[in-house]
């Protein structure tokens, strides 16, 4: 649900008096539907130089492939779907001109959730100095593009590696995910795409079909949400959450088609217990989704032992271990995808929370370090790190602060449970194959910690 | 993996006509037991029986599943209930397809569920089940009063106005007192206590042995609650995750200081008190039952096998016998039928009604006379193994909601078995021993489960 200071500034005398007073006119997202279309209207393609390049010829055919109203120049005064801003053969900063001022004016012809997506080389592996000023100039351009959009549109960015290309699967796959609804809380952001692997679903809406998962922390909030959109993706579930809360998760079970496990993560033999079961029960082991995480909020100055200790052993040495379990096991799939929750709290810091942003931050730290690890069996590992949330966590948090938190981001509202599963469950997918090691904020360009 | 069965499909039955096939115990799942005007208050039958098969629908990923048939019952049943397994089968994730019936035989009901459909599938007659057993005092029935009952009965009969009014005109204020359930035996008036203390007195049963048996059976759980031994269990309900009866720190002292409840009328004598007494107790349990090929076409676990079970009855009426002794009986009677003494038992799992009852029932079983006179045998049947007792508590600690506590014992001895590993190159076997109002007893064995020869 959206909340209700949205839906009353959406339509009626609430957007009227909002629009007069000045007051923030979130808009009400374009999420994701079986069946619904990709993109709100035609998508316009724009390469660099004359805007006709290479890598942007190939991208707009594979669009066309998928049904797409592609555009390679703009008709006045219509409705675009999409603008994407083919970027890859840029070689110095000169020559953004070109595609960004072509692509300026249809800025205002944009639909209701349209998207606009960048594609361009990562500047680390540029070859000289004018090559990486154009392509972090990529940066700095989406970025702020981002926080200019109005009415739920988006702005995100996907980076090359140099082993990768405007075609290569999770390119695509990237780029599908941006495109759709699936993408409504993320703003801002990129994703590299660091090699041509992975592979495109047969069946666009259920891109999970045959995998087994596993969700940690899956009775309620954030956990709860993963485990459905998993499920809806084709994906069968065992879901994870401590004893105590075993009820709501065999309420989650029942609902995905799954089998519930109640078991402490923290223990020693969670990461086999938890193979077990989803070996034994459901005969193999695609995907593990680290949700669960505790808070136990305090100023480092008051902090006690119980506190800081439970975080980090909940929140990232749990994940150590069972990961550890997951490496050494010989009973996972070709292709495994491990996926953690982090947080924004782990990148910018936030006051009061000096366990849980190192417990977070560790996630961070521990992602990066394991992509090579399982880069090899051509599996892959990513983190999400969710922004404001609206969960029962964030209902507790005082009405003013909430308020002001909530707002405090490009699209002027809280993120949904599902927001964070429509990243994880791509992250999941075999078309993100080709993305690993790579941290997805899903905050809606948060204005807290860049 | 199929998830969905057709009610027209055929069921293909893997038995061979004349051969019995083994009914394997896959699991169970119980909600914590609550104490009577606690945590349940406010929960029907049908809900904790409904959220117990949830539980175990979620464990084993049973959704939209047709189960061959579901039995359970509970002792203490409103009127409206007359199809209450039915009906939670009905509000639960299973296939709607999956047909149930009711049981009912007091305190045993839960173990003759497992037995009936264990027998059931030994004989090819379905491949999977699911047993079980609810009860809630505090939600017990209140019948209206018998003079009442005949009023009403009668002016639904009368036909005319006149009529009608004559047969209100028969009614009286004692009339409207309602009838609330009691434990008592209607055949002796006497309470289920009353006819404990009664035995308790006649076996010579010392308040500090009976204490002893609470004592350890409030530890026991407790520690098997510690290292996660329910953590596949047991799932949580209305905010409770353990069984509220349960008290970790309870001591042999604290135990010494309660006041006998029963046989006060023994004077001096009276040994049996709340603290080795089971207390009125809400709370459901369910145990999947299946073939070896039904459970490992699902990938699910084969904890145990039911070998066996029996029945027996006493007359308690005339005197002849405790009230609650009738095990007493069955278990000789069983262990005969299948050519085994105490020695090949590595678990005996007593429900512990009173801890009375365990001593009474142990006590006979160790009597000369008693095993010469009464069972026939050429002395006492034999004594027991105390530390093979009700290692994970019983129903002293954990409290006894009647129909619940069959599925209660029955999944968690199947998990002992399991994890036991072989006895002397033998599957590890338990003996469960469970009394009933009535004058009534229902016994089993089970056994781990092992793969047969040749396989």
């Amino acid at each position: 649900m959206t909340d209700k200071y949205t839906q009353f500034v959406s339509h009626g005398i609430g957007k009227d008096l909002a629009k007069r007073l000045g007051l923030p006119q979130p808009a009400v997202l374009r999420r994701y539907k079986a069946g619904e279309p990709l993109v709100p209207g035609p998508v316009l393609v724009l390469g660099s130089g004359d805007g006709r390049t290479a890598g942007s010829d190939e991208l707009a055919g594979a669009l066309a492939g998928w049904g797409l109203d592609v555009r390679r120049s703009a008709l006045p005064k219509e409705k675009l779907g999409a603008i994407i801003l083919v970027l890859d053969a840029v070689e110095h900063p000169e020559e953004l001109a070109g595609p960004v001022l072509t692509a300026a004016p249809s800025l205002r012809d944009l639909a209701p959730g349209a998207r606009v997506v960048t594609i361009s080389r990562t500047p680390a592996s540029a070859a000289s100095p004018a090559v990486a000023a154009g392509r972090q100039g990529v940066d700095g351009l989406l970025r702020s593009l981002a926080k200019e959009l109005r009415a739920g549109a988006t702005a995100n960015g996907i980076l090359l590696g140099d082993g990768a290309g405007t075609t290569s699967p999770s390119t695509l796959g990237a780029l599908r995910f941006f495109l759709s609804g699936r993408s409504a809380f993320v703003d801002g952001q990129f994703l590299t795409v660091t090699s041509g692997t992975g592979q495109l679903p047969a069946d666009a809406d259920k891109p999970l079909a045959g995998k087994v998962a596993v969700v940690t922390g899956a009775a309620r909030g954030i956990g709860a949400a993963i485990a459905r959109t998993l499920h809806r993706d084709g994906a069968r579930l065992v879901v994870v959450d401590i004893p105590a809360a075993g009820d709501h998760l065999a309420e989650v079970a029942n609902e995905v088609h799954g089998t519930a496990l109640q078991l402490d993560i923290t223990a020693e033999d969670a990461g086999k217990r938890i193979i077990n079961q989803a070996v034994e029960r459901h005969g193999a082991l695609d995907i593990v989704i680290h949700n669960a995480g505790i808070t136990r909020d305090k100023l480092l100055a008051n902090m006690d032992e119980g506190r800081w200790n439970s975080v980090i052993g909940v929140n990232i040495a749990s994940q150590l271990r069972i990961n550890e379990a997951l490496l050494g096991s010989d009973q996972l799939r070709k292709t495994p995808r491990i996926v953690s929750v982090a947080s924004t709290s782990g990148i910018a810091g936030n006051r009061g929370q000096t366990n849980y942003a190192a417990s977070k931050g560790g996630v961070i730290g521990m992602v990066r370090a394991t992509a090579p690890l399982l880069a090899e069996g051509g599996g892959s590992i990513n983190a999400v790190a969710p922004g404001f949330i609206e969960t029962d966590m964030t209902a507790r948090i005082p009405f003013a602060t909430r308020e002001v938190a909530r707002r405090l981001n490009s699209l002027q509202q809280g993120g949904l449970p599902g927001d964070v599963a429509e990243a994880i469950a791509f992250l999941a997918s075999d078309a993100a194959g080709g993305i690993t090691g790579e941290v997805l904020r899903v905050c809606g360009q948060n204005l807290v910690g860049a | 993996m199929p998830a969905t069965h057709s009610a027209s499909a055929p069921h293909e039955s893997t038995a061979t006509p004349g051969t019995l096939r083994r009914a394997v115990v896959v699991g169970g799942n119980r909600i914590p037991f609550a104490r009577t005007g606690g945590a349940y208050t406010k929960s029907s039958n049908q809900d904790m029986l409904t959220a117990a098969l949830d539980g175990l629908i979620a464990r084993f990923g049973l959704q939209e599943e047709r189960i061959g048939e579901v039995a359970a019952g509970a002792v203490l049943k409103h009127s409206r209930d007359f199809n209450l397994t039915r009906e939670a089968v009905l509000g639960s994730a299973l296939s709607a397809e999956t047909p149930a019936y009711d049981l009912q035989q007091a305190c045993a009901t839960g173990l003759e569920t497992v037995l009936g459909l264990a027998n059931k599938i030994k004989l090819g007659q379905i491949d999977s089940a699911i047993a079980g057993g609810v009860d809630s005092a505090s939600d017990a029935p209140i019948a209206v009063s018998e003079g009442l009952r005949e009023i009403l009965l009668d002016l639904n009969r009368a036909k005319s106005l006149p009529e009608r009014l004559k047969v209100l005109s028969r009614m009286r204020p004692k009339d409207l007192a309602p009838d609330a359930p009691n434990t008592g035996e209607p055949r002796t008036g006497l309470s289920m206590g009353e006819h404990q203390a009664l035995t308790t007195a006649q076996w010579k049963i010392s308040r500090e042995a009976q204490d002893e048996i609470a004592f350890n059976s409030h530890h026991n759980l407790a520690a098997a609650y510690e290292r996660g031994f329910f953590d596949d269990l047991v799932t949580p309900y209305r905010g409770l995750s353990r069984d509220s009866n349960l008290r970790p720190d309870t001591s042999m002292e604290k135990l010494a200081t309660l006041k006998p409840v029963f046989g006060k009328s023994l004077g001096a004598e009276a040994t049996m008190t709340a603290g080795n007494s089971t207390p009125l107790t809400d709370g459901a349990s369910t145990v999947l039952l299946g073939t070896e090929e039904w459970a490992d076409s699902r990938g699910l676990p084969k904890l145990a096998v039911v070998v066996d079970g029996e029945a027996a009855a006493v007359d308690f009426v005339h005197g002849k016998d405790g009230l609650l002794m009738a095990p007493a009986f069955a278990v000789p009677r069983l262990l005969a039928r299948n050519g085994l003494s105490f020695e090949d038992i590595d678990f005996f799992e007593i429900h512990e009604a009173f801890a009375g009852t365990v001593l009474s029932t142990l006590a006979a079983w160790e009597d000369e006379e008693f095993g010469r006179i009464r069972l026939g045998l050429d002395g006492a049947l034999g004594k027991i193994d105390r530390a093979k007792l009700n290692v994970n508590g019983s129903s002293l600690a954990a409290g006894h909601p009647f129909a619940a506590t069959g599925g209660r014992i029955v999944a968690s001895l199947a998990k002992m078995l399991h994890e036991n590993g072989p006895v002397d190159g033998r599957p590890a076997r338990g003996l469960i021993s469970i009394c009933a109002a009535g004058g009534q007893g229902v016994v089993a064995i089970l056994e781990a489960f092992s793969a047969p020869e040749g396989r």
